[in-house]
């Protein structure tokens, strides 16, 4: 870390200003409330450091932009809203299969369909399951302050070089919009070569196809295999959770994102006063913390899982634990955004009977 | 400390702004904050409200049911927000365009401040909100004015610059009235 001067900043430009320091000069977008200020952050500044903003005809040319620009090694992103990251899908598809990295990013507005502009984490299915169609993953971080729109789009970019796969950075309207103090910092890891597979120009050596079509005899089986394998990978070794699980913990609530820090208001007051509740946040949303919450289950923690949606986590959750503890949910559909005193009374209404507090 | 504020008004009344500064002031006098807008989606005209929330430990959720105070620049905004505000808080109301009687609180400190009015008396009715500003900062005491009026320059865009003095006489007008 250098210069830490701390300035006070929109989630999306924190994110934005991520982007840059982690080397992407190459931006793909097209506008979309509630994420504009990235690409205006970007239009900005991209073109006065060597790189290249461009603001396409439709999500679906900027995904491929996206792809095409992935392809030759550089360092790239695309960034949109729910239903423009609905239209980039099929590119998603394609570049998890092609295996190019680049980072996507999707500051959740409400759904289906148009919806609406308020916060929403109802595309966490979409996110987890890799939403296009085939047999893949996309490795999705949560960002629940300014700092981490920052901190876990540096992550991206090289989560996706070190694993050549598209990697998601899941917002929403008020991660992004949202304002907090700001850290910026240099990223010391360096970029890798990727000499080794990129499409750089065939002079000197033979050409390469980065491609996603297999029809040879058990081709596509063995490629279907071999991405198996790699999601294997960042399940053991990618997975990020923060738990705070106090002793004798219970109840503990599993929130990500936005609901997590509406979640941990509550769950310090009642802490403050005198309850032990527990809390476990999922940064990464695929690969999903299911290990973590085992644990957590495992010493029969009843769980509560709070989403922005009207469910959709808690199923993970619920295979995570295995009818180990009971796993209850409070969700919150676009229109209302729950305020933490709706949370700490969904909370004390399944805390154990007959040990309230003194 | 805990202190979360609601400031709501028109689009265009400088809700942001004021939002923004109260904000930083208490970024630079070390407190964590959060700042949070909402707004439809019109613009000038339409409601603009955001809530700022200054601690001294880490901030949970930068959104609030029950706020400790309130800066209420037209009538809709009391009668929104003016309910929720916790017992012992304080509620600015600009009492150049809200009537008297629209919010019955006998457990909140409301402060009536004709904003539009100081503001044009200093010569600029877009001072409206700074004078509101002063006048919560000063009747609440969650920051010294001073706090507030440093980071004038850190906040405001940089063409505005040159009316900096103003708007800091403008924070001062708020406070005086606020003390009265």
């Amino acid at each position: 870390m250098s210069e830490s001067k701390v300035t006070f900043e929109k989630g999306n430009v924190a994110l934005a200003k991520a982007a840059v320091a982690a080397g992407c000069r190459y931006y793909f977008g097209y506008p979309i409330t509630p994420q504009s200020d990235i690409p205006e952050y970007l239009s900005g500044v991209l073109p006065r450091i060597g790189g290249q903003f461009v603001q396409a005809e439709s999500e679906v040319a900027s995904i491929n932009m996206l792809l095409g620009a992935g392809a030759t090694g550089k360092r790239a992103m695309t960034s949109s809203s729910s239903p423009g990251i609905s239209l980039k899908q099929e590119g998603i598809s394609y570049m998890a299969g092609s295996e190019i990295p680049a980072v996507i990013v999707n500051v959740q507005r409400s759904g289906p369909g148009l919806g609406g502009i308020a916060p929403s984490q109802g595309d966490y299915f979409q996110a987890t399951r890799g939403g296009g169609h085939g047999d893949y993953r996309v490795i999705v971080l949560a960002p629940a302050s300014v700092q981490e729109m920052y901190d876990l789009t540096v992550l991206a970019f090289e989560l996706a070089d070190a694993y050549r796969t598209p990697v998601m950075v899941l917002a929403d309207a008020m991660i992004g919009m949202m304002k907090e103090p700001l850290e910026e910092w240099v990223p010391q890891n360096p970029e890798p070569a990727k000499d080794d597979w990129a499409a750089t120009g065939a002079a000197g050596r033979p050409g390469r196809r980065i491609k996603s079509l297999y029809l040879g005899d058990g081709e596509l089986a063995e490629h279907n295999w071999k991405l198996a394998q790699k999601y294997e990978r960042i399940r053991r070794e990618e997975t990020r959770v923060q738990i705070e699980l106090p002793e004798g913990c219970e109840l503990a609530v599993v929130a990500f994102g936005s609901a997590a820090r509406i979640a941990k208001s509550a769950v310090d007051r009642l802490n403050d006063e005198g309850r032990r509740v527990g809390y476990v946040r999922p940064i990464t949303l695929w690969p999903f913390p299911e290990e973590a919450i085992r644990r957590v289950a495992e010493q029969g923690v009843p769980l509560l899982t709070v989403e922005l949606n009207t469910g959709q986590m808690v199923e993970d959750v619920r295979l995570a634990v295995e009818g180990r503890a009971p796993v209850h949910f409070a969700g919150y559909p676009p229109g209302y955004l729950p305020s933490p005193d709706d949370i700490y009374d969904e909370i004390v209404r399944r805390l154990p009977a007959g040990k309230e507090a003194a | 400390m805990h202190h979360d504020i609601i400031m709501a008004g028109f689009g265009g009344q400088g809700i942001l702004m004021i939002g923004n500064l109260l904000a930083v002031g208490a970024l630079r006098r070390g407190y964590r904050v959060t700042f949070f807008p909402a707004y439809g989606v019109e613009m000038r005209g339409g409601t603009a409200n955001c809530t700022v929330t200054i601690s001294d430990r880490e901030i949970g959720s930068p959104v609030t049911a029950r706020p400790l105070g309130l800066v209420a620049m037209n009538e809709p905004s009391v009668v929104k927000f003016g309910p929720r505000v916790r017992a012992g808080g304080v509620v600015v109301v600009n009492a150049s365009i809200v009537p008297e009687g629209v919010l019955d609180r006998e457990d909140v400190r409301v402060v009536r401040v004709p904003c539009n009015d100081v503001a044009a008396d200093l010569g600029d009715p877009r001072l409206a909100s700074m004078v509101a500003l002063g006048a919560y900062v000063a009747a609440s005491g969650v920051l010294p004015v001073d706090a507030v009026a440093e980071v004038l320059p850190e906040v405001l865009p940089e063409k505005v610059h040159r009316l900096i003095p103003l708007n800091q006489k403008a924070l001062e007008a708020g406070a005086d009235r606020a003390g009265a």
